[in-house]
């Protein structure tokens, strides 16, 4: 049921005059999972709603699933499932209202309706919620609702804006991983939209950042990380370090302490699972190293630095 | 200030506003309004006031019930449409909105006359009434339910709504009806207590076969029959009362909603 888009030439330009998305083209495949990446304010959210039917492209644009032109179809006749970031469930209904409701306006039998809703209900790990007033959920559960409400009419796409951004650290992580599951075992086409590179790096098939309403590079977490198509892309996937003409991770060089040594220990942070130690050399260059918290150097010793092995 | 003064104090306010309302209201129910409740209680004067007003009762229940049904018919589309567009005609209508209610009765009422007292029998229908009842209380109505609109997140439930796969009419009727029941609720009560209770432009608007409560009351009063006026005034407090009371009721349900969003 999964479709594959393709969108040419698409813009958007607000009637103030704000060029949201420049003319782009964007090939998604069916069952893939892309993450849209990129700072508040480049555009995510508009390219997001030009795939889902709530914004019409500028002339000249195409959306296509599967190579239908769907660009002039408005969202509720595309059969795509959406998760606001504000999630938006309806405060009339509860629970499992909220989920059936895509399934009630399609006219489907209310036998089908409430087997379909028991079935969500249970995979989205609601079912003793089932009666209750959206508004006495916590965070994590109207997420839930928002995600199993999108769902359940089993749609084309699955688009979802910065769906985790409300909920706190732990809560995120927990539920990143359902959704990922959940991905997966659907096999959906999925589009993700969010600012978090790890969120990012751990859901994605492919990763899209995007930088002031244009696509900075489409790869893989591990293309955008190791070979970072400009520093843009390469600053917003992780910390960079640069040697010469090379962007160095503060991961892939390691310490050795020498009183010959050309760089002198600035600063060493305690960060957990790591230690990131700043140097700086005779010239006032600064380097980032990340090292396990075993024998970290104190502030004004001398090190040297190498590569370590083969990333 | 303790409990108890606070208490007495609160109690002879209350009396203060109260006794005229009895006052009013006692000779209707007091076989002889001279000789005071020692002469006994009769309908009698409410059973002559419907006689002779009975139809000004009918007839203003069925203006503040014609008046509700166009209200909402117009009011809450229009309440919708102001919501919906966040431009700066829609901010003018809005202020627009308040003027019958700052504009005195007597000018609206004389304004319907000039502009629509000669056009067929209108002037001699209680539609022209009817008219003038609509034109007072619609903004009421419009507020109330715009009120709420602006609450809630309007366009955010449209659109899920629309990515559930909702037409038009299955989101305004499934989604925005419901979550704007509160203030229609609120806006229908207000109506039909202002349509009511309205004198003013009334006034000017009937005619002897157009009477609506209130101008039938005031006639009972200048005709100095105080036990029929005083009869008249009980059975316009049992119409009113209960309208009255639903409203605080739903006021304070809506404040109750409010908080818990
Ligand atoms: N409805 C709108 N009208 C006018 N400008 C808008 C509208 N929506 C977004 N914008 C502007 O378009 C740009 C991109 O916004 P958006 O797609 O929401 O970014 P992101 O989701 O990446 O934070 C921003 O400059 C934003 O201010
Ligand atoms: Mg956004």
């Amino acid at each position: 049921m999964s479709v594959a888009i393709k969108l040419r030439g698409c813009g958007k330009t607000w009637p103030g005059g704000t060029v949201a998305l420049h003319p782009l083209d964007l090939d998604i495949a069916a069952g893939e999972t892309l993450v849209l990446l990129g700072p508040s304010g480049c555009g995510k959210t508009t390219l997001l709603r030009l795939i889902a039917g709530l914004e019409l492209p500028d002339a000249g644009g195409q959306v296509l699933f599967d190579g239908e032109d769907v660009t002039r179809l408005p969202i509720e006749r595309r059969n795509v499932g959406m998760v606001f970031q504000s999630y938006a469930l309806f405060p009339n209904m509860d629970v499992a209202g909220n989920i059936g409701y895509g399934l009630r306006v399609r006219g489907i039998p209310r036998a089908e309706v409430a087997r379909r809703v028991d079935e969500m209900l249970e995979m989205t790990r609601l079912t003793e919620f089932a009666r209750r007033r959206v508004d006495a959920l916590s965070g994590g559960q109207r997420q839930r609702v928002a995600l199993a409400r999108a769902i359940a009419p089993r749609p084309r796409v699955l688009l979802l804006d910065e769906p985790l951004s409300a909920l706190d650290a732990r809560l995120r992580e927990e539920l990143r991983q359902e959704i990922d599951a959940l991905l997966r075992s659907l096999g959906i086409t999925a589009i993700y939209v969010t600012h978090d590179q790890a969120e990012a790096m751990a859901l994605s098939d492919r990763i899209c950042a995007m930088e002031r309403g244009r696509i900075a590079q489409i790869g893989t977490g591990r293309d955008l990380y190791h070979r970072p198509a400009n520093d843009f892309v390469a600053g917003f996937v992780g910390d960079t370090n640069r040697l010469g003409e090379e962007l160095v991770r503060p991961e892939q060089l390691a310490l050795h302490p020498s009183a010959e040594g050309e760089w002198t220990v600035q600063r060493a942070t305690f960060l957990g699972p790591f230690v990131r130690v700043k140097l700086r050399d005779a010239a006032g260059r600064e380097l980032m190293v990340d090292m396990p918290d075993l024998a970290t150097p104190a502030p004004g010793a001398r090190v040297e630095v190498r590569r370590r092995g083969p990333a | 200030m303790g409990f108890w003064t606070g208490l007495g104090f609160t109690l002879l306010i209350s009396a203060f506003l109260i006794l005229p309302v009895l006052v009013s209201v006692l000779p209707g129910i007091t076989a002889n309004q001279f000789e005071g409740l020692s002469s006994g209680l009769t309908t009698r004067w409410l059973r002559e006031v419907w006689a002779n007003y009975g139809g000004t009762v009918l007839l203003s229940l069925q203006i503040a019930l014609s008046t509700l049904v166009i209200t909402l018919l117009v009011g809450v589309p229009a309440a919708y449409v102001l919501a919906r567009h966040a431009g700066v005609t829609a901010r003018l209508v809005e202020e627009a909105l308040v003027m019958p209610v700052a504009v005195p009765g007597i000018a609206t009422a004389l304004g319907l006359i000039l502009a629509y007292g000669a056009v067929g029998d209108l002037r001699a229908s209680w539609l022209f009434i009817l008219v003038g009842h609509v034109v007072f209380c619609l903004p009421f109505m419009v507020r109330a339910v715009l009120a709420v609109l602006l609450s809630m997140d309007l366009k955010g439930l449209e659109e899920a709504a629309r990515a559930c796969g909702a037409s038009w009419p299955q989101r305004f009727l499934g989604v925005i009806l419901p979550n704007i029941a509160g203030g229609m609720l609120a806006g229908s009560l207000m109506v039909v207590t202002l349509s009511l209770g309205e004198f003013n432009m009334t006034l000017l608007l009937h005619t002897p076969f157009t009477r609506t409560l209130p101008v039938g009351l005031a006639d009972a009063y200048t005709a100095l029959r105080t036990e029929m006026a005083s009869a008249y005034t009980l059975i316009f407090f049992v119409l009113i009362v209960p309208l009255l009371s639903a409203m605080q009721w739903a006021a304070g349900r809506a404040d109750r909603v409010g908080a818990v969003r």
